[in-house]
């Protein structure tokens, strides 16, 4: 091989390595990025069984139910439709009815979300973003409420 | 008292502007008295920095309430350390710690600087000085934490407790040295570029500020995911959250450079790119304070949301950034390119090394602002987490990490790929013979445990076989080659032992994540759990008081082969007044280099609790390894030439040539 052809050789190798890690980044975000959606949104977006979502709300009260071992049951409200979750694990220390949540995991066959984290963030004001402007676009969030 | 501080912090802010404008126009037209003004001035700067610093942290630690910041971050009963590290647990005690740090670091080039070229020095201090002036009128304008409040309230409202932690002591500190030290390396770049030139000088400079900025940091990453994994309670050593890839990118550049800058010492080759790379991971380190700061993204760390906030920092960021890589479009064609050499040598593994690190930071990059621009553009609300790292980060880093070992005992110029295999085959063995034990005698299910195991003795045995090649392992006399090993560049000492960290990390990721277990139960005092090959018995819960808190200590048996109890854990679920707030203390016990990790949940009625129960093969290796990385930095930085090979004192006196090679 020339010089020439050595140099383009390598700046072509360069290439396709850059080009195969865009394809790869973009192929990942259509793939593993995970849509927020309130409760009230579900009804008109297509989300299927099995599709990694987050689901955010308020906690509605009076839902909160201990199962056998650490399994809770709960439904996510925004308070026009609500949705049930099953969750296994150690709940947050600010998870209470009302508080802001938000869910990851997936709807099974029987419309109950299966949860496997659920996130309740550290403030005792504290609102998940998402969630407060969910809630603000559907107006039943006002923004003293938040301080 | 406060006032001073506030007095201070206005001074050192026109002092920066002073130190922008004087030496640039000094170096510009050859003044050299204007040029002598920024070391004086820089230093001038820190101390009243440090005055103002100091105020701020009398004020909290003798609880004024009187100054609003005080009173909103901390409470009298808190104990002194956290009183103290309180200074910086919020938003603008944090930025007034990230200008001391910027200062100090100026200040070091004024007083160590004698040696640089006067114009190089000149330029250096003045964009250290603009960068500076745009923080402190940052301070100054948006996040005053001098501000004083009528009448004083009694008591404050206590620092949030998840930061009531010797983490808060720790991590910020490091972080801030590290994204901030490599505002050095920015401002010698953005200097090179205004004179049009790269000299020596500039060279020997840049490497030991990346390495000092690249050891903090990797220090202030590892302490932060330690203290997130224990203080949060999920056992997640790492989450890919936004806030974490912030300080994540600017390491993944600041690597790159690191090796870059090798490239461009010994060889003078790579100038240009590394005067890029120098300006990207300040940029990135930029980026990581506005992402963390201006409340775009919500977490622990947005202490406060304030839109005035986030509007100057993007300014700052476009200032800095546009500027920097505006004066590179202009000037690095000016540059001179440097040596040749052949696609398979060190040059070309270091270049290897830049093209996976810079485009596994694009990757990071993409992932943390994309949800941001797709919530812009459609209103959709995304989120991208570990799925979408672990398929793009994930493949980048493979192949990176399995051509670590070649790279150091690969020739300059042009190298031997097949003598370097020979070299390596002990290492590779051993690699081999790591994977089939993994397979056959530990987990045989997962071909990717094992195959990791393998990758990560192949690190460690790489660095190992870089020491021994060296030093005339097997061709020499043992008495010889331990002298050569002695004798051995402290920089060499400083890859290997970098190196070996990285395969310590490794090792303890690839043992966490393919062989730990955990267990999620309700347990009742007296019950036993097993995990692992570990008992524990749980004890029951104990109310307990500490000084601005009360708590629930969950005490658990650690109990032995014979049902004695060998040692006991406790976790603990822990309440504050004044906030309101419950936190989770985990129980963690080291057996080895692994953890039992115990967090516990909520109480039923019936008096059971649940229990969550983490067994973590190998994981203080994680952080463990990063100290190692640590400690090479610190070896490099000791190495003889850095030190004796700088340019001596009595040079020519090159100041009064101005930027002699632009027209």
């Amino acid at each position: 091989m020339t010089r020439r052809q050595k140099r383009l050789s390598v700046i072509a190798a360069g290439l396709a390595f850059l080009g195969a890690a865009t394809g790869l980044t973009f192929y990942a975000l259509g793939q593993k990025a995970s849509y927020f959606y309130m409760p009230a949104d579900l009804t008109t977006a297509s989300v299927q069984p099995g599709q990694r979502i987050r689901l955010g709300g308020l906690v509605e009260k009076g839902t909160i139910q201990r199962r056998q071992g650490a399994t809770v049951a709960f439904s996510v409200t925004d308070t026009q439709k609500s949705v049930k979750v099953m969750y296994t694990g150690i709940l947050p220390d600010l998870f209470r009815e009302e508080q802001g949540v938000i869910t990851e995991g997936t709807f099974g066959p029987d419309g109950v979300f299966v949860a496997d984290s659920v996130l309740a963030k550290h403030d005792e004001n504290y609102m998940p973003k998402e969630v407060a402007d969910g809630l603000k676009a559907k107006g039943v969030w006002q923004e003293s409420k938040s301080e | 008292m406060v006032e001073a501080g506030h007095f201070a912090l206005v001074l050192a802010f026109a002092l920066a502007l002073v130190q922008t404008l004087v030496p640039l126009v000094g170096a510009r037209t050859g003044n050299s008295r204007m040029m002598a003004v920024g070391g004086p001035v820089a230093v001038t700067g820190f101390a009243l920095t440090v005055l103002s610093f100091a105020t701020l942290a009398t004020a909290y630690a003798s609880s004024d309430f009187s100054v609003a910041n005080v009173w909103e971050n901390s409470h009298s009963l808190q104990p002194l350390i956290y009183k103290i590290t309180g200074t910086w647990g919020n938003h603008e005690g944090s930025m007034l710690l990230w200008v001391l740090i910027l200062t100090f670091f100026g200040a070091l080039v004024a007083v160590f600087g004698g040696n640089l070229p006067a114009t190089l020095r000149a330029n250096v201090l003045a964009v250290q000085g603009a960068i500076g002036a745009t923080f402190f009128l940052f301070i100054l304008t948006t996040s005053n934490p001098f501000i004083r409040m009528n009448p004083a309230p009694i008591e404050g409202r206590d620092l949030n407790p998840i930061l009531q932690d010797l983490g808060l002591a720790i991590h910020p500190p490091l972080l801030y040295l590290g994204y901030v030290g490599f505002s050095i390396c920015f401002s010698f770049s953005v200097a090179a570029l205004i004179e049009g030139r790269i000299d020596a000088s500039w060279a020997r400079w840049v490497r030991p500020w990346t390495l000092v900025a690249w050891m903090f940091l990797t220090g202030g990453i590892a302490m932060g995911s330690y203290w997130a994994y224990y203080e949060l309670g999920w056992g997640g050593f790492w989450f890919w959250d936004p806030v974490e890839n912030a300080s994540f990118m600017p390491w993944l550049a600041g690597t790159a450079l690191l090796h870059s800058a090798i490239v461009m010492e010994k060889r003078s080759a790579l100038k240009i790119w590394t005067l890029l790379l120098a300006i990207l991971t300040f940029s990135l380190s930029l980026l990581g304070t506005f992402l963390v700061r201006s409340g775009v993204l919500t977490s622990v760390h947005a202490f406060a949301t304030d839109p005035t906030r986030g509007v100057f920092i993007l300014c700052m960021l476009t200032l800095f950034i546009g500027g920097s890589l505006a004066l590179f479009a202009l000037r690095a064609s000016r540059l001179t390119a440097g040596g040749l050499f052949h696609p398979i040598s060190r040059e070309g593994a270091l270049i290897l090394n830049n093209l996976f690190l810079t485009t596994a930071t694009a990757t990071v990059l993409i992932g943390t602002l994309y949800p941001l621009a797709v919530e812009a553009l459609t209103a959709d609300k995304i989120s991208v987490g570990a799925p979408f790292f672990n398929l793009t980060f994930g493949p980048l880093m493979v192949p990176l990490l399995v051509v670590v070992p070649f790279g150091p005992l690969l020739a300059w110029k042009r190298g031997d790929l097949f003598a370097v295999a020979q070299r390596l085959m002990a290492a590779f063995a051993a690699a081999l013979l790591a994977v089939l034990v993994t397979a056959l005698f530990i987990d045989g299910t997962s071909a990717f445990a094992a195959l990791g195991v393998g990758l990560a003795f192949w690190l460690i045995c790489g660095a190992l076989t870089d020491l021994a090649v060296k030093s005339g392992f097997g061709t020499v006399a043992p008495d010889v080659m331990l002298r050569r090993l002695v004798g051995l560049p402290r920089s060499v000492f400083g890859t290997a032992l970098a190196h070996f960290g990285l395969g310590l990390t490794t090792l303890g990721i690839v043992g966490t994540l393919c062989f730990g277990t955990e267990k999620i139960l309700s347990m009742r005092a007296g019950e036993t759990v097993e995990l692992s090959g570990q008992t524990l018995r749980f004890e029951g819960l104990y109310p307990s008081q500490g000084p601005n808190y009360s708590e629930d200590r969950g005490r658990f048996a650690l109990l032995g082969a014979d049902g004695s109890t060998t040692s006991e854990i406790t976790s603990a679920k822990r309440f504050y007044p004044v906030r309101q707030m419950t936190t989770t203390e985990s129980g963690i016990k080291t057996i080895g280099f692994s953890q039992l990790y115990l967090s516990l949940g909520d109480q039923a009625t019936d008096g059971s609790v649940v229990v969550r129960v983490w067994w973590k093969p190998l994981v203080t290796l994680i952080w463990g390894g990063g100290l190692v990385m640590m400690a090479g930095a610190a070896m490099s930085l000791m190495d003889r030439r850095l030190r004796v090979g700088a340019p001596s004192r009595r040079r020519k006196p090159t100041g009064a040539v101005p930027s002699a090679s632009l027209p």
